[in-house]
């Protein structure tokens, strides 16, 4: 179906050259589908969004949200060892499944798995479009996020402070908006790869570029930013994250469904999910999941707008499908959030497990004699796991104020963070003792040395970062 | 006065994290309860609740229209995924914590309790 040109704006909006052009605006709704709400989520996820995108027959977008905080550190590490590397190493299986079906029913897809090598993503999608048998594929690549480079070191030291030069950095990427990848739809991209763009920002792109909204209609774009957060983390508002047996129930959660915002030319949202799939879209899922990682309700930050839901209305219609109105948007900040990875020493872990009568005390006994053993040069983080330990702190301050109980299944865990590796180590091997040195009846020792990646945040001024996008060439035959 | 109930038998929520720093949601099951969240789980509440996180800071902000509060508690994750070598450096479980937290019911609200 195509567009239902039955209302026309007069707006004017800036084609990829800036130039001022004007489009008749449609007033259908945009679909937008999620298909991934982290690295490492679902790959069966897409197939019923997509299936349930071409069932509506209207204007759709698919966005696979993909970077945590940290991916784009261990993205950047990959890419060091492998020039080729650094993009999503699930690229294929979460997007090929559906890859044809989208490019043969005009359903764009946006995602931000280019990760630390948006190009080496592009190239790889157009790869795997020609082996479905689609070729002159247009993928448009964002470039800018990537600060990592000697150019950004005096930008990002002002910023930190001399702190900086200490730090042994892994990756430095600011945060992007929706601006390129709107520009980039607009220019004819059929598929937008991304690095690091505000998660959000992967559905108000698509929105502006569809209904031909400005960069500075902060109404509009605080309401496309709370419908993209609420897509950003896939199920966790379709009943993931959610379950809570006898309390809050969800219907076969083994097959939970992915999320679809039905975005309309005002910019409020309907959330629902994929047909003929499990889980639940209703009141509650919505307000868990619009409340997520929100500080201010009135200040919800992203690169194109400050969102404001404090007035915000949830509406469940029935049937799965949840409105979502009253999200207001102020003008955008004058910053831009960067994160920046560094190696941060060795992650000491290791585990070992003690049950039967008095299992808990043996436990007490052998967490005593780990800290007496290591002293106070390498300081550790003690759990009784069946115990306590989650809630409890990293000083021990709750397991200290905890009387012993009469715990039968204890697994102890010791964990240490240093700079030392060689520290590191000792933890490993301290617990590992525990097999013959330790209280009776301990088993099952498992040990863990990584090393550690920290992160700082810290904002730059958004006309530092030059920021654009290109469409990839169609590949010379050879 | 009858006895305290958990919260969790009124309210559901969910936690998240950005950096060293928690937020935490509580949407009453029922709009008539609302009222007597508000009045109960105070910041100086929760604040207490985790005295052993020592928040540096514990704000609350009120989400009428949706029935819901949502508490954003300060260096409460050991640094966060940073430096905190809790098994669940996000935090996701505090929300659970938070649910624990008792509430008294006034006795002119019988029905109240009622997760449903």
């Amino acid at each position: 179906m195509y567009f239902d040109f039955t209302d026309y704006s007069t707006d004017t909006i800036f084609d990829p050259h800036n130039r001022p052009i004007r489009l008749p605006m449609p007033t259908v709704p945009l679909l937008i589908g999620s298909a991934s709400g982290f690295s490492g989520d679902r790959t069966d996820a897409a197939g019923p969004v997509v299936d349930t995108l071409i069932a509506r027959g209207a204007p759709a977008t698919l966005m696979y949200e993909t970077l945590a905080e940290r991916t784009l550190a261990l993205a950047q590490l990959e890419r060091e060892r492998n020039p080729q590397g650094g993009f999503d190493p699930q690229l294929d299986e979460l997007v090929g499944p559906v890859l044809e079906r989208c490019l043969r029913h005009n359903i764009s897809i946006v995602g931000n798995f280019g990760a630390a090598n948006p190009l080496g993503a592009a190239e790889r999608l157009r790869d795997l479009a020609a082996e479905q048998g689609i070729t002159d594929t247009r993928i448009a690549v964002i470039h800018g996020d990537d600060l990592s480079g000697p150019a950004y070191r005096a930008l990002l030291r002002d910023s930190i402070g001399p702190d900086f030069d200490k730090l042994d950095v892994v990756s430095a990427n600011a945060y992007l908006g929706a601006e390129e990848i709107a520009n980039a739809l607009l220019g004819g991209a059929q598929i937008v790869v991304a690095g690091r763009v505000a998660d959000p920002s992967l559905a108000v792109g698509p929105a502006m570029a569809h209904f031909g909204w400005r960069a500075d209609d902060w109404q509009r774009l605080g309401q496309a930013t709370m419908a993209g957060h609420l897509l950003e983390c896939g199920a966790q508002v379709t009943g993931g994250y959610f379950a809570d047996p006898g309390y809050k129930d969800v219907p076969d959660l083994h097959n939970v469904g992915f999320p679809i915002a039905e975005i309309d030319a005002g910019g409020d949202c309907i959330i629902t999910k994929a047909d003929a799939t499990g889980g639940c879209v209703n009141a509650r899922t919505v307000k868990e999941q619009l409340l997520y990682e929100v500080h201010d309700p009135a200040r919800y930050l992203t690169p194109d707008v400050i969102a404001d839901i404090s007035h915000a209305h949830v509406t469940d219609l029935g049937g799965n499908r949840v409105a979502l109105t009253g999200v207001t948007g102020h003008a955008r900040p004058d910053q831009l959030k960067v994160n920046i990875c560094y190696r941060g020493g060795w992650l000491a872990q290791a585990e070992i497990s003690y049950a039967g009568t008095r299992a808990e005390g043996r436990a007490r006994l052998a967490a005593d004699l780990i800290r007496k053993r290591l002293g106070a040069d390498i300081p550790v983080r003690i759990d009784l796991i069946g115990a306590l330990s989650i809630f409890g702190d990293d000083a021990g301050e709750l397991l200290h104020g905890t009387p012993p109980g009469e715990g039968r299944d204890i697994r102890l865990r010791v964990a240490c963070s240093h700079h030392g590796k060689q520290q590191a180590e000792r933890v490993l091997r301290e617990v590992m003792a525990l097999y013959t040195c330790g209280p009776a009846g301990g088993g099952g020792v498992r040990t863990d040395l990584k090393p550690r990646l920290n992160l700082v945040s810290c904002f730059v001024p958004r006309s530092a970062i030059r920021s654009g996008w290109t469409m990839l060439c169609a590949k010379r035959s050879s | 006065m009858s006895e305290p109930i958990p919260l969790y038998r009124l309210a559901h929520g969910r936690a998240g994290d950005k950096g060293n720093r928690s937020n935490l949601s509580v949407i009453a099951y029922r709009p008539q309860d609302y009222e007597l969240l508000v009045a109960q789980v105070t910041e100086d509440a929760v604040r207490s609740w985790f005295g052993h996180r020592h928040p540096s800071r514990v704000e609350r902000h009120l989400l009428p229209n949706l029935h819901a509060m949502n508490f954003v508690l300060d260096d409460v994750l050991d640094g966060g995924v940073n430096g905190s070598l809790n098994l669940d450096a996000h935090g996701k479980a505090l929300s659970f914590w938070l649910l624990d937290m008792p509430i008294t019911l006034p006795p002119d609200v019988p029905e109240a309790g009622d997760k449903r």
